[in-house]
């Protein structure tokens, strides 16, 4: 039942053979087995779930007209802020905060009747690829506890794959929904910029975050960010472009699509088992009626760079709310403001997000402006060009998730550059704020493997309706870790 | 002294008077109790966002074509990053390289002769909190300091001035006349003491024919008119000693302090912030069309200068005049909506009693305009009377004292208090004959050709009808009674 599909668990709810109540006793269950052993949850919801499933059940049992996701549970990202409930981006400076507000796609989860139950566990602030920069201790990936679930949305992932859930929300800023996803055999999506509203998404850096679906199918995935697409009114960079009905894209039907594969992640770079994977994937799109073909994108080469010139940029003054004087931790033993500043701050962010910081305060300072953040901006444009250069041939692009199957913990925990590079695929795709998702496409020596399937901007559709296509000749996604 | 030539440069802080907030719904009222008007937003609490308040950019847009902008169609927000507690986000978002006004200008009537001051640019930006220190007036002695946000996120235009300006007064006048044109057109209500205006002062010195300018200082946070001038009267006093004597301006950003009347020092160069700017993501570009600003520019109101020389061309009043009703706000809605009534009294006079009697009057009751009981309606009502020669000027000022205490029409409190103008020949021919017996000598002499003599005879007469007799009708019966004696 933990790993059934959303329009059944949704028939099942209405013809009352299942209670929300019933579903809840389910994924409790798993979570109880697997949270020892994983650590992918800050937070269980317990009371809240089962409070809600209550007033969804009575809903049912009058057997009024209820939205396909309602009563089913959903974990959240921990840097997704929910009234009453404590927002800590897994940072030591927001250990004890608690929002007095929802973030929209909360809003639009309650207005689905969901079931927030977990807060699940990330790279503090969302920053790294394996969830171990979390202040809480790191995640284990459910299919071999000695590695890492990818990041920053670990948490996120690894309660899907390990059905502790059916559905989850993430949130990727350079991959941070598809390299989890990858690592952890999920779908992961990442919407258009602008499609899904980020107010209420404690802020990594804002011209990349995007809140996104973590499912088992393509057909989960599609429901679930139905429910999160549409203008806010509270966010001034979300799209008022019309959200399509994305259940028409779940047709099994491939033929005459164009697709282009950037030659630039067929390299060294990439491990054979994941490139081998790849083929196959293609060989199978290819018997549909596909067509493909190598394309050459600089962008797979300068993105990493720029990444790290803008996204610790614009992190560097996202992160100066946390100062000790509002709410978050405060160190109360200095004996001036500069002090009070110092320490708290000092003390309440982890090596990671101390790293960013500094280096994204160093690319903003007067006389390096010019040379790293403004060259950083120019070389995003080239970027987003390349991008529209090459869909003005194909409908989508198709690239490894991440160059690997999922490292061990601690592997690259002393080598940031090694870390950073688990996103080279992932990071142009938000640069140029277009939407991508990674589909679980095969494994290797029991790890799975993800591939990264990258549409122009704000056609969803089409990807998804590949995505779809690629898993009813598939199995890879029904696969599910042994406890 | 005058050997030094003095160069200022302002800029000046002024809250658009919109509803609410710049990048939230709060709203923007001051002195409420603290931290009630906020929200996650201005409380820069962690995954909120700004979205910007459309009222502000009509308002940003208005002063530049009010002082003769050049409306930039796209101009960026940027973040300017510093810690301070009164500063949620830890940046201010601010307009830095691309500001949506560049290139203005203001002129000033500096003792009859007009100069213009350059305007640089206008940007908008948002105000951050207040800090209230417990235990001392600073955060220096203070035990603890709390943080009010009502003011934070508080949308401000910054109007920066060229380097024009050459005397602390020039300064002042610029600042008032500044504040004159923005309450005009409706964007900043000008109330200094609730810091609706404030004032930075860059200021230099340099020997009189010198082209380079003189290294300058910044004299932070002047919010009143008189500190704007004090500050920098002192501060030129400071530098021309420092100068003559040998020694060298540092630049540096000074505070004025209002209770010893002196600058200090906050900062020095070498201490200045690297704000590092940088584009605020959150917000895209300012696009402003070319229509939009049309339209905002067929909507402006007419600005102060405009409106002195018409109400001196088209309303006969003089320039003294004019300035009185156009300084006052309160003043001007009040002579405009008596003017709207289309009465047959003269525009003119409508001025001299509204800034005469009802102003005193009103003062005195401490209303204003809007709020007394003396409405253009009721004034023009009053003045009718005077026009048809019901009353005398005199009698009038009477029942305008009245009128202050009641809302009855002032032709019935004319009837009430009897002191309607005598204009019945009858009556005044009787109080005519019992002058005239009374002074025969006076009689010779205005006979003999003394016509002055004739006014004291007109006197007596409206003595005796206790002042309701109308002067003009006097002196003709008069004239006339004494011909045929």
């Amino acid at each position: 039942m933990a790993y059934t599909s959303i329009p059944e668990l949704h028939e099942r709810l209405k013809n009352r053979t299942l209670t929300a109540k019933n579903l809840l006793d389910i994924h409790f269950s798993e979570v109880d087995q697997w949270e020892p052993k994983l650590h992918a949850s800050l937070e269980i919801l317990k009371t809240q779930a089962y409070e809600k499933a209550d007033l969804v059940d009575a809903e049912f049992d009058k057997g009024a007209p209820m939205p396909l996701l309602a009563g089913i549970p959903i974990a959240i990202k921990d840097n997704i802020c929910m009234s009453g409930i404590k927002t800590t981006c897994a940072s030591k400076i927001l250990e004890n905060f608690i929002s007095p507000y929802n973030a929209t796609v909360i809003e639009k989860l309650n207005a689905q009747h969901m079931i927030p139950m977990l807060k699940t566990n990330m790279d503090e602030f969302a920053m790294g690829s394996s969830t171990e920069n979390s202040a809480f201790g790191a995640t284990r990936n459910p299919w071999d506890l000695s590695r890492a679930p990818g990041g920053s949305s670990g948490g996120s992932a690894a309660v899907v794959a390990a059905g502790e859930v059916p559905l989850s929300l993430g949130s990727d800023t350079g991959g941070s929904i598809r390299q989890p996803a990858s690592f952890c055999g999920v779908v992961g999506i990442k919407p258009t910029y602008g499609r899904v509203s980020r107010y209420g998404l404690v802020a990594f850096a804002s011209s990349l975050d995007q809140i996104g679906p973590f499912s088992r199918s393509v057909e989960d995935g599609a429901h679930l960010l139905q429910a999160l697409c549409g203008h806010d009114v509270h966010d001034a960079t979300s799209s008022q472009n019309p959200v399509p009905d994305f259940s028409k894209s779940l047709t099994p039907d491939v033929k005459g699509l164009k697709i282009g594969v950037p030659k630039e992640l067929f390299g060294s770079a990439i491990a054979d088992d994941v490139k081998q994977a790849l083929v196959k994937a293609l060989d199978l799109l290819t018997a549909q009626g596909a067509r493909w073909e190598e394309v050459s994108m600089g962008s797979f080469e300068a993105g990493l760079s720029t990444y790290y010139i803008l996204a610790p940029a614009e992190a560097s003054a996202n992160l100066s709310r946390f100062d000790g004087v509002r709410y978050g931790h405060r160190n109360t033993s200095a004996t001036s403001l500069k002090e009070m500043f110092k320490k708290s701050r000092g003390e309440g962010f982890g090596p990671e997000v101390i790293r960013r910081i500094i280096l994204g305060t160093f690319v903003l300072s007067s006389g390096y402006y010019d040379a790293y953040y403004l060259k950083a901006q120019k070389a995003r444009t080239l970027i987003q060009e390349d991008f529209k250069k090459a869909f003005s041939h194909y409908d989508l692009l198709l690239t490894p998730t991440a160059p690997t199957t999922a490292f061990k913990l601690g592997e690259n925990a002393d080598n940031p550059l090694a870390m950073y590079l688990a996103d080279i695929a992932t990071i142009p795709v938000n640069l140029a704020g277009l939407p991508a998702m990674s589909i679980p496409c095969g494994f290797s020596n029991g790890l799975p493997i993800g591939l990264q399937l990258i549409g122009k901007a704000f056609d969803e559709a089409t990807m998804l309706r590949a995505g779809y296509t690629y898993q009813t000749l598939t199995d890879h996604h029904l696969k599910r870790p042994l406890l | 002294m005058s050997t030094f030539e003095v160069v200022i440069g302002l800029e000046i802080h002024a809250q658009l008077q919109t509803k609410t907030k710049l990048f939230c719904g709060c709203s923007t009222q001051f002195g409420q109790e603290p931290n009630t008007h906020t929200c996650p937003v201005c409380l820069g609490l962690p995954g909120a966002l700004p979205v910007l308040n459309k009222a502000a950019i009509q308002m940003a847009i208005q002063a530049g074509l009010a002082l003769g902008c050049s409306i930039q169609n796209e101009s960026v927000f940027s973040r300017k990053n510093y810690f301070y507690p009164d500063l949620p986000k830890g940046y201010q978002i601010s307009q830095f390289d691309k500001p949506i006004c560049l290139g203005g200008s203001l002129t000033i009537d500096v003792n009859g002769t007009p100069k213009t001051i350059g305007i640089t640019r206008i940007h908008m930006e948002e105000d951050a909190g207040k800090l209230v220190h417990q235990g001392a007036d600073a955060i220096a002695g203070a035990t603890y300091s709390l943080v009010d946000l009502n003011r934070a996120c508080t949308p401000l235009i910054e109007i920066v001035s060229e380097p024009d300006i050459r005397s602390a007064l020039e300064a002042r006048l610029y600042m008032e006349n500044l504040k004159q044109i923005l309450e005009h057109i409706g964007v900043c209500d000008g109330n200094l003491d609730e810091g609706s205006m404030r004032a930075d002062a860059n200021i230099s010195i340099r020997p009189i024919g010198q082209k380079e300018f003189g290294t300058r200082t910044e004299v932070k946070n002047l919010n009143s008119f008189r500190s704007i001038e004090r500050a920098i009267l002192y501060e030129i006093e400071r530098q021309k000693e420092v100068v003559l004597s040998g020694g060298k301006i540092i630049q540096q950003t000074m505070h004025y302090d209002d209770n010893t009347q002196k600058t200090v020092v906050l900062r020095s160069k070498e201490n200045a912030h690297d704000y590092r700017y940088f584009p605020e993501p959150d917000l895209l570009p300012l696009v402003v069309t070319q229509a939009q600003i049309e339209t905002l520019k067929a909507h402006l109101p007419e600005l102060p200068q405009a409106r002195i020389t018409r109400y001196q061309s088209e309303h006969a009043l003089s320039k003294s005049e004019a300035e009185i009703v156009v300084g006052d706000l309160d003043i001007m809605a009040f002579f405009e909506s008596a003017l709207a009534l289309q009465s047959p009294v003269s525009a003119k006079d409508i001025c001299k009693w509204t800034i005469g009697d009802v102003l005193a009057l009103n003062k005195e009751t401490k209303h204003l305009f809007s709020t007394s009981s003396i409405t253009p309606k009721r004034l023009l009502g009053l003045l009718e009377l005077i026009q048809a020669g019901t009353l005398s000027g005199k009698m009038a000022k009477e029942v305008l004292l009245k009128m202050a205490d009641s809302t009855e029409d002032p032709a019935d409190i004319v009837k009430k208090m009897g002191v309607t103008q005598i204009s019945d020949t009858s009556q005044l021919d009787a109080f005519i004959h019992e002058v005239l017996n009374a002074n025969p000598d006076v009689i010779e002499k205005v006979k003999s050709g003394k016509t002055n003599s004739a006014d004291f005879l007109i006197g007596q007469v409206m003595k005796l009808s206790r002042g309701q007799a109308k002067p003009d009708l006097v002196r003709t019966l008069l004239l006339e009674a004494i011909s045929n004696r």
